[in-house]
């Protein structure tokens, strides 16, 4: 039982991770139809900016209470600009191009950012100072600490605050008339090129915290770490329903939870045939099935059939 | 349309790139009339392993800069060695490519590949043109099972460090439940299946064998179910990026184990990345500790004073230039079908161990050395003799 | 005899052939035997790219597992041309099973083809991003089949792949040693490079008829839009999973090539990466394109070894020594080349000559 609830803990916890990346694809895929493939890239990114600030804070005496902070607002800014630069530069001439051209800009993105990365920040693997205290506590025997706590709490305010965002403010709501037709917000008097933007650097301020949190919680950094992560939140963001804020924070504790349920009772379901190295198997066919029955996926809104 | 002249632009970028490729780095020191002997070295110079193939880069360049300095003479000249480094991305295919690179350029000898699945696929083409190799790194068994004249490796094999290891957790850490995970690569899954016979030979009970991939962050739901068997030893065959981790997952989950890897896990990136977790976790590494070694403890010393702490298998690439180069002067030759049959029979004082080749091109009657972490430092525990 | 006389057109593919078919003794003579090898595998790569071409390009699904349908022929082959059954059955198979190259070509490309078919048979209700991400994981669960099943029975060898794979024979002569034909002497990697070359030109050939058919057009068809396609009485199911079957079988016959030429075959090649750029041969060449996916397979296959063979005496050339990092470099460029290609012609650098006059009314409708 205890093996049970630590399993749902472990699932609720990387789920959450996921879910704060998959917060961000779902934004601009929301506003724009367009997977931004790169955004795993700038989760990296992010990690490795208040990496770097970190240690630079910290080797000038400051106190690690203000240097978290001060380091997650660089790495924010330094994200938001680079999310800008992106859509500037590799999507925005190309939002009336054949659909598969910006993806293939966004694979490009992603190379060049990660090669920047390694000549930045070198090959090896950078640990992440462990600043606060991270005390364990005990839940019926199963144990979750206070960073991981952190990334759970985050993950939904940030959901909710995004939320309020788009379905309370002036600014959400000329997003959700970009989503809707981008012509006709025009002709309404909104600046589709300023909301889109927005939504990039948006997105990226995310990916900054997804990034901060993601080191802070495994202790390392790497110019790699942003593909597999991208990889996953993308599934999750899919799973989920892509394009919906809530959807995403679902589909991420989905495939949190697949994730590790599956790992952990792989080889007891199957008898040991199959075990724990079948645990992304797992969640894909979750996630065929659920698409099979639910072409848009568990929250997504049923489009009309358009190409 | 302002297509024309990007295209044209394009074209012209290409031309000017195909004319810079062609014979490169060939005719450089020869005129002085020196005799240049190149050394190929290839590992993986970009991707998740470019931290060690960097490494092994170092370490044949230091192997090389030190026999230059020497002023060695070959069949009566001078030699001039050169190192010619590739990326093979770890990836088998452009393993091939760039061993066939390297087989253009003439090298005389190879230090490479670094992972077992970039060895194998590129020992093939070595052998069909006679160019000994000594792979550093690379201990998968079937590398040298190919039955290629020219493949060596100054590296125990999986089966020999396997089952020492496997016989040290049971006999001298006295584990009788033990839970083993690999990262499902060649390098790992070999290891620890050879640990699994080995412990089970040596008496130990294998309560759970879990996965996890070696690009993964999060084992918590892996330890999670090695924690409901309940062991007291935990083995993990993959390389410190992980491992280290890893280790302090087990910590956070209170996860009572003693906690062992094989040479991947002996790094000082496995003690940054683990951190205070990394405290008593054994791991192990063929041949003798370099301190220990006449010549080991200086080379340390000068490598981190030229590039930086050693990652793992610097040392074990500058031995096999080492070794090529002994075999050279033997046989007063740098030419690979006279020197090869020297190497073969060749035996050398290395700085990881005294090295000699059985029938198959491995180390004879590998021993390997286990280490423990204590004081932030790895300290040597034990060498034993693979039987 | 006007029959005689040659047309423009015709002279220029004479030499165009001519030229191709002394490729590898002028790159063995100008750059390496090394850059031959690079030949060969841009060979295996176009074969690929004119596969996923009649997915993407044609019916307009776009699939990133594509991999898998190379991984499928290539293991095909190494369990059927090497030694390695021995391990599992040793009583049933002592030496191994070696049949016939030839043999199990078809056969290579006909389970691929069934693969396909699997793969399409869940997706057909799918569009646009969600048949990606299904097709993504298509691709790595077939990877990971083969990556773990080396237990309770060792099928694949796992991680550590299966070598010693028997060569390509035709008539008995083994491609991987040097023959030579009316005295001209020709390496294994010329040899290749024929074989390759032929299976090259018939897939662009099924492909060009392929696309002047009536499949072919109903695929464009689909492509363009799908209901209005149904409607005009074209059986998009049906459709849809020919073209997965045809894609698929195309990248399982140049799976069996390659395991016959690298002789090792091993999970790591058939990584998510490898599925990406793929794809980018296709969309950089020209979707739909035969000559275009050709050129991108060609460019994108050889552009990051142009790029490793200049980068260090480029640098050297300009500033005296090496100032940046080789390999990041390489990379670092060739990721810029995706977006300025892009960028400039974002219908790739040789669409066909419809999708351009699509494309260009596209434009003047946006401006209306």
């Amino acid at each position: 039982m205890e093996i049970f609830l630590q399993q749902i803990i472990n699932g609720l916890v990387q789920g959450s991770v996921y879910a704060l990346v998959a917060l961000g694809y779902t934004m601009v895929y929301g506003i724009l139809g367009l997977i931004n493939f790169a955004h795993g890239e700038v989760v990296m990114t992010g990690a490795m900016l208040a990496l770097s600030a970190l240690t630079a804070l910290i080797g000038w005496g400051v106190s690690p209470l203000l240097a978290l902070p001060v380091s997650l607002m660089l790495a924010m800014a330094g994200c938001m600009a680079l999310g800008y630069g992106i859509e500037r530069i590799a999507y925005r001439p190309l939002r009336h191009a054949p659909r598969l051209a910006p993806l293939i800009t966004a694979i490009g993105v992603s190379i060049v950012l990660q090669n920047l990365a390694m000549m930045i920040w070198g090959r090896e693997y950078h640990a992440f100072p462990q600043l606060i205290i991270n005390r364990p506590h005990l839940i019926f025997g199963a144990i979750i600490n206070d960073i991981q706590i952190i990334i759970v709490v985050m993950a939904i305010g940030l959901m909710a605050g995004l939320m309020v965002v788009v379905h309370r403010t002036r600014l959400g709501r000329a997003m959700r008339a970009v989503a809707e037709n981008q012509h006709a917000a025009q002709l309404m008097g909104v600046d589709v090129n300023r909301v889109i933007s927005i939504t990039f650097m948006i997105g990226s301020a995310l990916a900054a915290v997804a990034g901060l949190m993601v080191s802070a919680n495994y202790g390392l950094a790497h110019y790699y770490m942003g593909f597999l992560l991208g990889l996953k939140a993308f599934t999750a963001a899919v799973l989920g329903g892509i394009g919906n804020l809530r959807g995403a924070m679902l589909g991420g504790l989905l495939l949190g939870l697949i994730e590790s349920l599956g790992a952990g009772y792989i080889g007891d379901i199957t008898g040991g045939f199959m075990g724990s190295q079948y645990q992304d198997v797992f969640a894909f066919l979750v996630l065929i099935a659920v698409l099979v029955f639910r072409p848009s996926g568990l929250l997504g809104e049923r489009l009309a059939e358009r190409a | 349309m302002s297509a024309r002249p990007v295209l044209s632009l394009l074209l012209a970028a290409l031309v000017l790139l195909f004319s810079a490729c062609g014979k490169s780095a060939s005719d450089q020191a020869a005129a002085s009339g020196d005799l240049v002997v190149r050394i190929g070295s290839a590992a993986p110079l970009t991707g998740p392993l470019a931290h060690m193939g960097k490494d092994n880069e170092n370490g044949t360049r230091m192997a090389i800069d030190d026999a230059n300095a020497k002023g060695i003479v070959i069949g009566g000249k001078k030699v001039h060695f050169e190192l010619i480094s590739e990326d093979d991305q770890a990836d088998p295919k452009t393993a091939t490519i760039v061993a066939q690179k390297l087989v253009d350029e003439k090298v005389n000898g190879i230090i490479g590949h670094l992972n077992s699945g970039t060895t194998i696929p590129a020992a093939k083409i070595y052998s069909d043109n006679g160019i000994p190799q000594i792979s550093p790194s690379a201990t998968a068994v079937a590398y040298t099972n190919q039955g290629f004249k020219t493949a060596f490796r100054v590296m125990a094999n999986d089966a020999q460090q396997g089952d020492v290891l496997g016989a040290y957790a049971v006999k001298n850490l006295g584990a009788k439940r033990i839970a083993v995970i690999d990262d499902r690569t060649a390098y790992g899954q070999g290891l620890a299946d050879e640990f699994i016979k080995a412990a089970t030979a040596a008496g130990g009970e294998i309560v759970a064998h879990e996965y996890t991939s070696d690009k993964s962050v999060d084992f918590t739901a892996v330890l999670t179910a090695v924690k409901g068997k309940q062991p007291d030893l935990l083995f993990y065959g993959g390389m410190d990026a992980q491992g280290g981790p890893m280790a302090r997952q087990i910590k956070a989950l209170a996860l009572n184990v003693k906690y062992m890897m094989g040479d991947g896990g002996h790094t000082p990136e496995f003690i940054k990345l683990a951190g205070d977790a990394a405290l008593g976790v054994y791991a192990s590494l063929p041949g003798v500790p370099l301190d220990k070694m006449p010549g080991g403890k200086a080379f340390s010393e000068r490598f981190v004073a030229k590039y930086q702490p050693i990652q793992l298998y610097a040392p074990y690439c500058y031995d096999a230039v080492n070794v090529m180069i002994a075999a050279m002067q033997k046989a007063d030759s740098a030419e690979p079908a006279r020197y090869l049959p020297m190497l073969a029979g060749i035996s050398y004082d290395g700085i990881t161990a005294k090295i000699q080749f059985d029938a198959k091109g491995d180390l004879k009657g590998g021993t390997v050395t286990l280490y423990q972490v204590q004081k932030g430092q790895w300290q040597p525990l034990e060498t034993v003799g693979a039987q | 005899m006007k029959n005689f006389k040659f047309s423009k057109r015709g002279l220029l593919f004479f030499l165009m052939f001519v030229a191709v078919l002394a490729l590898p003794f002028i790159t063995d003579a100008l750059l390496g035997r090394g850059w031959v090898r690079i030949v060969d595998f841009a060979m295996l790569y176009i074969m690929l790219a004119l596969g996923l071409n009649i997915v993407v390009g044609y019916a307009g699904l776009l699939d990133l597992g594509y991999i898998a349908f190379f991984a499928v022929g290539a293991y095909c082959y190494a369990l059927t041309g090497s030694p390695h059954l021995a391990l599992a059955f040793p009583q049933l198979f002592p030496d191994g099973v070696h049949l016939s190259f030839w043999i199990v070509l078809p056969m290579a490309a006909m389970l691929a083809g069934g693969m396909g078919v699997l793969l399409g048979a869940p997706t057909l209700r799918l569009r646009g991003d969600y048949l990606a991400i299904v097709t993504l994981g298509f691709g790595e669960i077939i990877r990971i089949f083969m990556n773990n099943l080396n237990a309770p029975v060792n099928l694949t060898n796992g991680p550590q792949g299966i070598s010693r794979i028997d060569p390509v024979r035709i008539a008995g002569v083994s491609l991987n040693t040097t023959q030579s034909v009316f005295g001209i002497t020709l390496p294994s990697v010329h040899l290749y490079f024929y074989l390759f070359l032929g299976f090259a030109a018939l897939v662009a050939f099924v492909s060009h008829r392929l696309e002047k058919s009536r499949i072919g057009r109903a695929w464009m068809a689909i492509r363009e839009d799908e209901i209005a396609a149904s409607a005009m009485g074209i059986n998009t199911r049906n459709l849809k999973l020919l073209a997965f079957a045809m894609g698929a079988m195309f990248g399982g016959v140049s799976g069996t090539l390659f395991a016959g030429f690298q002789g090792f075959v091993s999970p790591e090649s058939f990584s998510l990466m490898e599925s990406v750029m793929v794809l980018c041969m296709v969309v950089l060449g020209g979707m739909g394109h035969i000559y275009g996916v050709i050129l991108g397979g060609l460019m994108l296959a050889l552009l990051p070894e142009m790029l490793r063979h200049s980068v260090v005496p480029l640098q050297q050339a300009m500033f005296g020594k090496v100032i940046i990092d080789p390999e990041s470099l390489r990379m670092l460029l060739f990721g810029i080349a995706l977006i300025v290609v892009m960028l400039y012609r974002p219908a790739g650098l040789w669409p066909s000559p419809v999708r351009r006059r699509e494309l260009a009314s596209d434009e003047a409708a946006e401006r209306v």
